[in-house]
């Protein structure tokens, strides 16, 4: 792969971090569009990018965004990718901060972001259909992927227990099953 | 002198917010709110309120938003100069980032290291249906909320995120051409936004 420019993955970030709202999902089918578009990162690598970056503490978006620059430009590239994705964030609640804390009474405002919520919602589906796809091959998945889904969502459960839990059994089942995973 | 002081104490709170939160944005909020709001005293309550109103609204992660909004609060109450402010605002947001920034670097050479050994196929092969249903839980926190009473579970529609009948025609069409149509995310929320304004 020819070598990007850092200014070009601090523009592509700083795009995708101006079209994120509501936080670190609804980054994925953005960066997905991003990435893929241009080659930088394949479809196969977005799901590991996903746990990784949940499983690390801080800011998803911001995991999301040094992993991606790192896989680019190794560590100045995850610098430029990480400046690059807040910076939009950055600047709006700047500009909100200095001039108007009145903003989110305007009348436009509300009707437009009562059109955009529910779109969110489907752009955090659609990546996740696609995965499902890919990753969802044995019945244990799909079982894996609905109890992971009521947990979080009805019982609220923490994802990072989980992702610990299924890592620990994940490791275990591969390491007793596969013994020859020494290369 | 005291200023200093100010900034280092907010670098150090943002630096532990960074460190200590698992689990994303909501997780982070509940940290925010404990040190900032409780423990120092920084901004009031209802400020907090706020600012998790306009996190909602402008992009960006919340703990970023928090951050920025925070530093600049802070400073700016102490010295009165705006751009005392926004360096208040630039400590505050670097010093959230820079655990990730040192955790998510060590775990990324670990990764280009183990990538395509049979074990980390294997565990991979395991965590990768479990973040389609993580994925698909923040999505279902979206639309229901769940609560509680004793082993019976009640389940209502978010109504800040779901308006009424127009929001799943919405929410239908941005689905349909999205993974249909493969049409940009971003020309979506744009559409969004413009069916917004005419519809409501």
């Amino acid at each position: 792969m020819k070598e990007v420019p850092l200014w070009k993955i601090f523009a592509v970030f700083a795009k995708i971090g101006a079209f994120t709202i509501g936080g670190g999902y609804a980054m994925i089918p953005v960066i997905r569009s991003e990435m893929s578009r241009r080659g930088w990162i394949s479809e196969d690598e977005l799901p590991d990018i996903v746990a990784l970056s949940q499983s690390a503490p801080g800011v998803m978006a911001v995991n999301i965004s040094i992993f991606a620059g790192y896989r680019l430009r190794g560590v100045r590239g995850s610098i430029a990718a990480t400046l690059g994705s807040i910076l939009p964030s950055f600047l709006i609640i700047l500009a909100i901060a200095l001039f108007f804390t009145a903003f989110k009474d305007n009348p436009w405002v509300i009707r437009a972001f009562k059109g955009i919520r529910p779109v969110v919602i489907s752009l955090i589906l659609v990546p996740m259909v696609d995965m499902a796809r890919k990753s969802c091959t044995t019945w244990w998945k799909w079982l894996l992927a609905v109890l992971a889904l009521v947990l979080v969502a009805f019982l609220g459960v923490s994802p990072i227990w989980i992702l610990m839990c299924v890592l620990v059994a994940g490791f275990g089942v591969t390491y007793l099953t596969e013994r020859k995973w020494k290369r | 002198m005291e200023t200093l002081s100010l900034l280092l104490q907010i670098a150090w709170t943002f630096f532990v917010i960074g460190a200590f939160t698992i689990g994303g944005g909501y997780a982070m909020l509940s940290l925010i709110q404990n040190e900032v709001v409780a423990a120092h005293g920084w901004i009031t309550e209802s400020a907090f309120t706020d600012i998790v109103a306009i996190s909602q609204m402008t992009p960006g992660p919340i703990g970023i938003n928090s951050a920025t909004y925070v530093g600049y609060e802070v400073l700016y109450g102490a010295t009165g100069l705006h751009w005392m402010g926004v360096l208040g605002s630039a400590v505050a947001t670097l010093s959230l980032i820079l655990p990730s920034f040192i955790i998510v670097l060590l775990i990324v050479r670990f990764y280009t290291r183990f990538k395509g050994s049979t074990l980390y196929e294997g565990t991979m092969g395991w965590l990768r249906p479990t973040v389609v249903g993580l994925i698909a839980a923040a999505a279902v926190i979206l639309v229901v909320r769940t609560t509680w009473t004793g082993c019976v579970p009640s389940f209502e529609i978010v109504r800040e995120n779901f308006a009424d009948w127009k929001s799943w025609l919405l929410l239908a069409a941005a689905f349909a051409a999205s993974l249909w149509g493969r049409v940009n995310p971003i020309i979506i929320i744009l559409a969004g936004a413009a069916l917004g304004l005419l519809l409501y």
